[in-house]
């Protein structure tokens, strides 16, 4: 049985509004999901309800703002269901582009920052170790519990906004630490250290161990290298779209997880699963659905492009022109790419032929026309979901085989890392 | 052949109808068609059959926190499963179920089997689940009578 604050009761009464009501009714019916025995309090959230699905979550939206729903604690916007001032340049029906609109104003109205990303972390809003926090967003999630260290339990569209709404979340999961502890060892086996250097690394590293972890915490060991935060980022994206990892553990580079015995929390793994580079070229092959050479788009940027991918790629694009016939295309914030502006990189892409999507990406926006069939991408989540969500065929493939690919117009891959 | 499942309520309600079922969690976002009811995931057993009005079996859900938000579209088009059986409790499914019900007075039956009951039933089962979570379960052959 769930025991309630005062608060929560004032709240349940009615006394902080209609909106609240509402949103802390639905708290606490999941409390009862979750089996939780009482609430506790939040102090940022990242909300994923932003995204217009369709009349439902707009429904949803402007039912809260008409009864007057404000949030209680800061919380950023996750991606939009349109870039709201690029979209006239696709194929975005203006149906949808109205709605999705009236869907992000709906966001803004409650008081939410309107920082159109699934990128938080890369912004201002960054939360801190150990804070506790509820967000949206699978990417964000994973990142923010296990890269940053603040808490989060994963928070499912239409929950998150009600946390934010009431600043009182169900004691549970990821926000607890004896549910934090690993729980499958996966110790890297053989993989050359030039291999783990590479970006294409770690997407392939998170499909796999997404497979295999699920919704457990999996520990990584055996790194020879240190990965950077944006390794981090498509790791994480990639093992939470495959899988259901809200959080990891990589001995040595995660906060939590300084030694094995810390990570585990002093126990034993419930299993051991070796990475072998065997495994490792299955993912990376189960993340291309296309043969061949041919080659409509390349996407980068899911999760959504940080400042130094955008300065590792402008190094990377600097004099040289993409083919005529395939489109180049980065999907990204506007705090990141204004940032990007400042730096001059984004100049460096724009004479290079690249365009930039702005608040929303490929699969969150219908702004691929028909004439995009096959897609190349360096982002596991891209290549994981565009298949189904957009009926193109995908080819995985590094950061440097999408720009050479991009300039060749026709798939290229170095095989030679995967090889060894 | 007929028999009788204890279920776990999650979200209570009854329905029934043929079932589709799998080992593999499914994420929706991405992996259901919320206008048509298809599972379109294509790296899913299931991709390419039609979940709309049908017993959806599928251990709990996988990946985006869209999930909920794809299964309340669908809810709202008509093109929902009936039910959801889990082998364990699925917070998401439970919140679009709650909200389907706070919204628009349409919460779908979601409960928990446990896994060695939900390993022996097959799609193109007929299922029949009531408030309690009691589940008969007839076979394959009791449809083509």
């Amino acid at each position: 049985m769930i025991r309630l604050s005062k608060h929560d009761k004032s709240v349940l009464n009615g006394e902080h509004g209609p909106a609240a009501k509402m949103a802390i009714k639905i708290i606490i019916r999941m409390a009862g999901v979750y089996g939780a025995d009482r609430l506790m309090n939040i102090e940022a959230a990242h909300i994923d309800s932003s995204l217009y699905m369709g009349d439902a979550t707009l429904e949803f939206a402007e039912h809260l703002v008409s009864q007057g729903a404000q949030v209680v604690v800061p919380s950023t916007l996750n991606v939009s269901g349109v870039d709201e001032h690029g979209w006239g340049a696709w194929s975005v029906p203006p149906d949808w582009a109205e709605k999705a609109q009236r869907q992000m104003a709906a966001y803004v109205t409650m008081g939410c920052v309107p920082t159109w990303t699934c990128a938080p972390y890369q912004t201002e809003h960054r939360p801190h170790f150990g804070q506790q926090i509820a967000w949206g967003e699978s990417n964000a999630i994973a990142f923010a519990n296990s890269v940053i260290g603040a808490r989060t339990e994963r928070y499912p569209d239409l929950l998150d906004i009600c946390a934010a709404i009431t600043g009182r979340v169900p004691a549970v999961g990821y926000h607890l630490e004896e549910n934090r502890r690993g729980q499958l060892h996966l110790p890297l086996v053989d993989v050359p250290n030039q291999l783990q250097e590479n970006d294409g690394f770690y997407p392939v590293l998170g499909h796999l161990v997404g497979k295999v972890a699920q919704d457990k915490v999996p520990v990584l060991t055996g790194f020879d290298v240190s990965p950077t935060e944006d390794h981090l980022k498509a790791f994480g994206a990639a093992a939470a779209s495959s899988g259901t990892v809200g959080l990891y553990h990589i001995i040595g580079v995660t906060p939590e997880a300084p030694t094995i015995a810390a990570a585990f929390h002093g126990r034993e793994p419930e299993r051991v699963v070796e990475v072998t580079m065997e495994a490792l070229r299955g993912a990376r092959a189960e993340l291309s659905t296309a043969e061949g050479e041919k080659l409509d788009m390349v996407v980068l940027g899911s999760p959504h492009f940080s400042l130094s991918e955008f300065q590792l790629l402008a190094q990377l694009l600097e004099g040289r022109k993409k083919a005529p016939q395939a489109e180049f295309l980065i999907t990204s914030s506007r705090a990141m790419t204004m940032l990007a502006e400042k730096t001059g990189s984004l100049e460096t892409i724009k004479q290079f032929g690249g365009k930039i999507t702005l608040d929303t990406c490929i699969l969150t926006t219908p702004m691929l026309p028909d004439s995009i069939r096959i897609l190349m991408t360096n982002s596991a989540k891209y290549a994981y979901y565009a298949p189904g969500m957009l009926n193109t065929q995908v080819i995985f493939g590094s950061l440097e085989d999408c720009v050479r690919s991009a300039v060749e117009g026709r798939v290229v891959r170095d095989e030679g890392l995967w090889n060894t | 052949m007929e028999h009788i499942i204890q279920a776990t309520v999650v979200v209570a309600g009854s329905a029934k109808g043929e079932l589709l079922i799998s080992n593999e969690p499914l994420s929706f976002w991405g992996g259901y068609d919320q206008e048509s009811g298809e599972i379109i995931d294509r790296r899913h057993p299931l991709s390419g059959q039609n979940a709309a009005g049908k017993i959806l079996g599928v251990p709990f859900s996988r990946g985006s926190s869209t999930t909920t938000a794809v299964l309340l579209e669908a809810v709202r088009a008509g093109k929902a499963p009936a039910a959801i059986i889990t082998t364990r409790k699925d917070a998401f499914f439970a919140l679009a179920s709650i909200v389907a019900d706070e919204m628009y007075d349409a919460p779908i039956p979601i409960v928990v089997v446990p896994k060695v009951q939900f390993e022996r039933l097959k799609s193109g089962d007929w299922l029949e689940l009531d408030e309690d979570g009691r589940i008969v379960v007839e076979g394959k052959q009791a449809l083509r009578k």
